[in-house]
């Protein structure tokens, strides 16, 4: 069974402004933030079948509760994230109690090379995906390459409404690609297009990549995409798929959605 | 130096991710060019592949945007350290570990920062003046205990030579000396620059003069006139020669004959032998081949012309020299520093008919002055022109017909 690394939203909320999605003017519905989380909770353990492990939340950090950028898990190993902004710089030692607490064997990377987790690092078994510019520093890729002993191909992100691979990024268990074009340059586009042929690529619509259509959770043949995207839906069920839409339009104030919520944990 | 340079490092999956593709782009699009250094492709699929880049730009500032600009990529600059020196251990004495010149152009990192190395010169010493952030040459017998001295090779930076943008002879200089090789283009190249030179010269343009270094043979073998009208006509501003150039053009004034033979008849006349012992020691009799000029003694020739043109002249001796002539340099060092005091501000170097002048001038030369080597003898040329510079060109020629070639396609009817 898949486990999921989640933190639940109890301070969720818009107090600082570090991506384009955020306004501190337009605040968070708590309540609503609230039954959204654990309606996406109920999808995850209950329809897709995924394990769910709770870390619990800070007061003051509100955006704990997108556990993607806690670091990267492989087997027993965790790689702690190194935030670029220091909003989010003081989640690390939590975040970092919680894997040593947990019996990880933790692993960080120099303090100056940014690096922020599995939001940045994505992949298929064998090759992985690197989002740097926005947020992580391409260096810290060859470096967890060694670590991992992964090939880790580096790819621009052009769009700061993108500001992370998993928001325009989505690898499939079938060997698939959900993913946006726009967010990556030419030469993005090209690596991709190198490693994953057209048939494989799926090309998610504008206005669907802008809510977030790629911040998907695939486990399996099922996928839990956010509401508003029925032609992404219609992609993947033509490829066997099962999708799961939950409505997580709170979370979007903050830049984030159902992946962003979730860090595979093995 | 002409532009910056900075090299920088990049690895990881460069290759596939075409992250090196979009640096090298990068670089290009902004008006830098690059060098590849050491691709290193990663043995397997999880390796990673590495690349060292020098980046070039005409400027630091643009040199700076580049790097500002391909950094988020990955590319990292190669931290140089600063050059590390020690002072003198004695006069006339360097550092064990001291770093000997090239001929081309150097610079140090003191401080942090890139100093240009004054002085360019193969062979030397880098004394360094860190308080005022500068530095020069320096050659071994000429330093002073404590000076400071560059040691190792680290914060050094050398710099090939570019290919030079005029398109004549020196432009495409293979490094060929050939006795094959067709003269009359390559000598017609020199002639235009020469030309250009003397109008540079004339507006007071620095870097201007034309420099001479000849043996006897010049006399010896009938170039004396032509060399004379190019003199006067104003084509050469410094000569290097010996005693014997010297001697051996005013015997020919004197007496028509050069080391004994006839100019003009072709053979040794009687007591000949004696002609150029006789003409040094009227000459130093009078005191100075500038006061043999001025008197009238001496009408013609290459000394004349010198004399009245102004041109510099450093006289080197050598061992067994007659006489010698008066203001020729007998301790070979203080020859050395003249001569080395002479190269600044010269454009275009010639060297004709003399081995030992010959090389010693090119050793003094930076690799960035044009340099026309001509000898009958072609390990000379040879010599000079493996020495790595694109601007080196030598021809096996007789310095008679080189000089006299020259001369007519500048305008000489004789």
């Amino acid at each position: 069974m898949s486990r999921l690394l989640v933190c639940p939203p109890d301070y969720f909320q818009i107090d600082y402004e570090i991506n384009p999605w955020m306004r501190r003017a337009n605040a968070v519905d708590s309540t609503r933030a609230v039954s959204q989380w654990h309606a996406l909770m109920d999808v995850l353990s209950h329809d897709v079948g995924a394990g769910i492990e709770q870390m619990p939340p800070v007061e003051g950090l509100p955006d704990m509760v997108f556990t993607a950028n806690a670091g990267v898990v492989v087997g027993r190993r965790a790689l702690v994230s190194r935030f670029r902004h220091p909003e989010r710089q003081r989640e690390e030692v939590h975040f970092e109690r919680w894997f040593r607490e947990q019996g990880y064997e933790v692993l960080t990377l120099d303090k100056t090379l940014y690096f922020e987790g599995a939001g940045d690092l994505l992949g298929f078994p064998d090759t992985w995906f690197g989002g740097y510019r926005q947020r992580s520093d391409i260096r810290a890729f060859p470096k967890l390459g060694d670590i991992f002993q992964r090939e880790i191909i580096p790819l621009e992100l052009i769009d700061a409404r993108f500001y992370h691979l998993d928001t325009c990024f989505c690898p499939l268990s079938g060997g698939e690609l959900l993913y946006f074009p726009s967010a990556f340059d030419s030469y993005g586009q090209a690596a991709i297009a190198q490693r994953i042929p057209d048939a494989r690529r799926l090309v998610v619509p504008e206005e669907e990549a802008l809510r977030f259509a790629c911040n998907a959770v695939c486990l399996g043949k099922q996928i839990v995409i956010p509401a508003g995207c029925p032609r992404t839906a219609q992609l993947l069920e033509a490829r066997g798929y099962r999708t799961y839409a939950v409505q997580l339009d709170e979370f979007m104030k903050s830049g984030g959605s159902a992946k962003c919520l979730t860090l595979a944990l093995d | 130096m002409t532009g910056s340079q900075e090299t920088v490092f990049l690895q990881g999956h460069i290759i596939d991710s075409l992250i090196l593709a979009k640096v090298l782009d990068t670089i290009l699009m902004m008006g830098g060019t690059f060098d590849l250094q050491d691709v290193k492709i990663g043995a397997t699929r999880e390796a990673a592949s590495q690349a060292r880049i020098v980046v070039q730009a005409p400027s630091s500032r643009v040199l700076g945007e580049i790097l500002q600009a391909i950094q988020p990529h990955g590319a990292a600059i190669e931290r140089e350290g600063d050059c590390r020196f020690e002072p003198a251990p004695s006069p006339g004495v360097f550092p064990e570990e001291f770093y000997a010149t090239t001929h081309l152009p150097t610079q140090i990192r003191l401080d942090g920062e890139w100093v240009e190395v004054e002085g360019l010169e193969m062979d030397l010493g880098i004394c360094v003046d860190p308080a005022k952030g500068r530095a020069r040459t320096v050659p071994m017998g000429a330093v002073t205990a404590g000076e400071l001295i560059v040691t190792g090779r680290d914060g050094i930076r050398v710099t090939p030579l570019a290919r030079p943008a005029e398109r004549d002879v020196f432009g495409f200089m293979e490094s060929v000396v050939s006795s094959e090789r067709p003269h009359q283009p390559v000598i017609a190249d020199i002639a235009r620059r020469m030309q250009k030179l003397r109008e540079w010269h004339r507006e007071g343009r620095a870097g201007a003069k034309v420099l001479l270094a000849g043996g006897p043979a010049i006399v010896h073998a009938g170039g004396r006139d032509a060399l004379a009208w190019l003199i006067e006509a104003g084509y050469i501003q410094v000569l290097f020669c010996g005693n014997a150039l010297a001697a051996h053009d005013m015997e020919a004034g004197f007496y028509g004959t050069s080391l004994g033979y006839g100019l003009a008849a072709g053979r040794s006349v009687p007591h000949g032998h004696e002609h150029h012992l006789r003409t040094i020691n009227r000459i130093r009799a009078i005191g100075s081949i500038q006061e043999a000029v001025r008197s009238g003694v001496v009408t013609d020739g290459i000394m004349a012309a010198c004399v009245r043109r102004e041109v510099t002249m450093v006289m080197a001796g050598t061992i067994r020299d007659d006489g010698p002539l008066p203001g020729v340099v007998t301790d070979s060092m203080e020859a050395q520093q003249a001569m080395r005091a002479e190269i600044h501000g010269v454009g275009l170097a010639l060297l004709v008919a003399s081995t030992l002048h010959a090389i010693a001038t090119g050793n003094l030369l930076p690799a960035t002055i044009p340099t026309v080597c001509v000898d009958v003898n072609p390990a000379v040329p040879t010599k000079l022109a493996d020495r790595g510079s694109f601007q080196a060109v030598g021809l096996v020629m007789d310095a008679a017909s080189f000089l006299t070639e020259l001369a007519r396609e500048l305008g000489w009817h004789p």
